[in-house]
């Protein structure tokens, strides 16, 4: 007799096609997790931009670390609104009652976040690129930036599953990332901290964005990371390792 | 035992204070259809969830297709497929496309072609490239019905199949339902019409208050009763008759 963990890998690539199925033919999702990120980009640079001093000439660059990062917060609340979904359709039910692990189709959901928020982000990084977005970043550096943003999104994804499935209304189940799309405005990530009051800007300068933005910033200039790049990493493995424990345990007793 | 797909003895279930289940007895025999009659709050979601492993119960032991439900969950998994009381199926992609995502995560050779019979035998073929958003209940419920036949379990639950289909709709659900018992499938169903449990069911269980307070063939419960008395009156045609006979599809007999 098969034994389903043979089948995990294949089973979470057909639910992964599954959700992205829903993605593609979901002109919402589309323009959020895009075309918003783009907007505000070319509001950036084109209209505020001019006013603000970063100390480099090209506030693409600056900018993009950031752009990136909301890209991705605005992504993981689409990945909470369809596992609403699917709790709420009684379509889990039925995959639980399926030779299926009990956890892929949850797994197939992480996955989605991922491959969903990739495509996203090389989007983005193709239209910087036309605004004038310049690196000077080897292949180990890109790497590492795509490490990092994997990571960010892991982390998030997590947070989004535990909202996912303890959402009671569709209303409240995207809610949860407005304040992580909000984070990178307190951060370095549009403008310099120095130029902050001094309570923001202690905020902003141990917030995890910052560091992650920072981290990101300097592998795409080609500059010396330092310690920014671990604290980068310990902050998003945090987040995801508590996010992860307490989506599991919300899983077992919700689904 | 192996006349028997469903095994049932002593099932209890609580949630806190509350007891849904106070001791289930019951079997089912292989290729029969067996109804669960009760009415909201009777427990029969809760026997169909811990029968499918979607719930643990507290006491009791039951078993499906000869595996015990507890002990080898993926046996039974393997074994069963499970149309529940919200039709679950992806309103976003579209019939044909439900029916493939089935049959692939039964690992099964090929969908394609096993969507495709499903779609002919189901009458889906019309609406099977129209996305299921676009379906109405009926033609919903009946996808929701292929797709628990993918892959030719070898006993199927149905926790209320017709609950909130028109007449014509509920009409066709039954015929789906007969032709598979007639093929050697178990089907357990769940149902709050008697009509439906009279139709369709060669046994009949009545669940009340958490137990089987009666359990039998149609004829066997209506022993249960007083004889009839043979009274002469006028039969009228009841409002269902009248509906299916003015929209032209009443059920051959």
């Amino acid at each position: 007799m098969e034994t389903t963990k043979n089948y995990f890998f294949s089973d979470m690539s057909v639910l992964l096609g599954r959700s992205m199925r829903h993605i593609f033919r979901s002109m919402d999702t589309i323009i959020t997790v895009t075309i918003t990120p783009i907007a505000m980009m070319l509001l950036f640079v084109y209209v505020f931009g001019g006013a603000i001093q970063t100390g480099t000439d090209n506030y693409v660059n600056y900018l993009l670390p950031g752009i990136l990062l909301i890209t991705i917060a605005s992504g993981i609340a689409y990945t909470a609104y369809r596992l609403f979904m699917d709790m709420q359709s009684g379509i889990f039910e039925r995959f639980h009652s399926m030779p299926i692990a009990r956890s892929a189709p949850l797994w197939g959901h992480v996955l989605t976040s991922l491959v969903s928020n990739a495509i996203s982000v090389v989007v983005i990084i193709l239209v910087a690129l036309l605004m004038g977005f310049r690196s000077s970043a080897g292949v180990l550096s890109w790497l590492a930036v795509a490490g990092i943003l994997a990571l960010f999104t892991l982390a998030l994804t997590w947070i989004a599953v535990i909202a996912g499935l303890s959402a009671t209304s569709v209303d409240g189940v995207g809610a949860f990332s407005y304040p992580i799309i909000f984070l990178p405005f307190i951060s370095s990530a549009f403008v310099p901290t120095e130029s902050m009051p001094s309570v923001v800007r202690a905020f902003a300068e141990n917030q995890p964005v910052t560091f992650i933005v920072d981290a990101i910033r300097s592998l795409l200039a080609g500059q010396p990371v330092g310690n920014d790049i671990w604290i980068a990493l310990a902050w998003c493995f945090g987040i995801m390792l508590v996010a992860y424990v307490f989506a599991m345990r919300v899983y077992k007793k919700r689904a | 035992m192996l006349n028997n797909s469903i095994q049932v003895q002593g099932l209890q279930k609580s949630y806190k204070q509350l007891h849904v289940l106070n001791g289930v007895d019951f079997e089912v025999e292989k290729g029969s259809i067996f109804a669960l009659l009760g009415s909201n709050g009777a427990g029969k979601t809760t026997i169909v969830k811990i029968l499918t492993t979607l719930l643990k119960q507290d006491s009791g032991t039951a078993a499906v297709n000869g595996f015990d439900v507890a002990a080898k969950p993926d046996d039974v998994r393997q074994s069963i497929s499970l149309t529940g009381q919200f039709a679950a199926v992806d309103e976003i992609l579209t019939g044909r496309e439900n029916l493939i995502m089935i049959a692939r995560l039964r690992h099964l050779e090929n969908p394609h072609q096993d969507a495709d019979d499903l779609l002919n035998r189901c009458s889906l073929t019309d609406a099977a490239d129209r996305a299921v958003a676009t379906y109405s209940g009926g033609v919903r419920r009946r996808l929701d019905i292929a797709m628990s036949l993918i892959g030719k379990p070898k006993v199927i639950f149905l926790d209320e199949p017709t609950n909130g289909l028109d007449p014509e709709a509920r009409i066709e659900v039954w015929k789906t339902v007969k032709e598979l018992a007639a093929n050697g499938t178990t089907v357990l169903l769940t149902t709050q019409y008697l009509d439906e449990a009279e139709q369709l069911a060669d046994r009949i269980a009545i669940l009340h208050e958490g137990k089987i307070i009666a359990n039998g063939t149609l004829s066997d419960l209506k022993k249960l009763f007083p004889p009839a008395k043979v009274e002469y009156i006028e039969k009228q045609p009841s409002l269902e008759d009248i509906f299916l006979a003015i929209i032209g599809k009443k059920e051959e007999k």
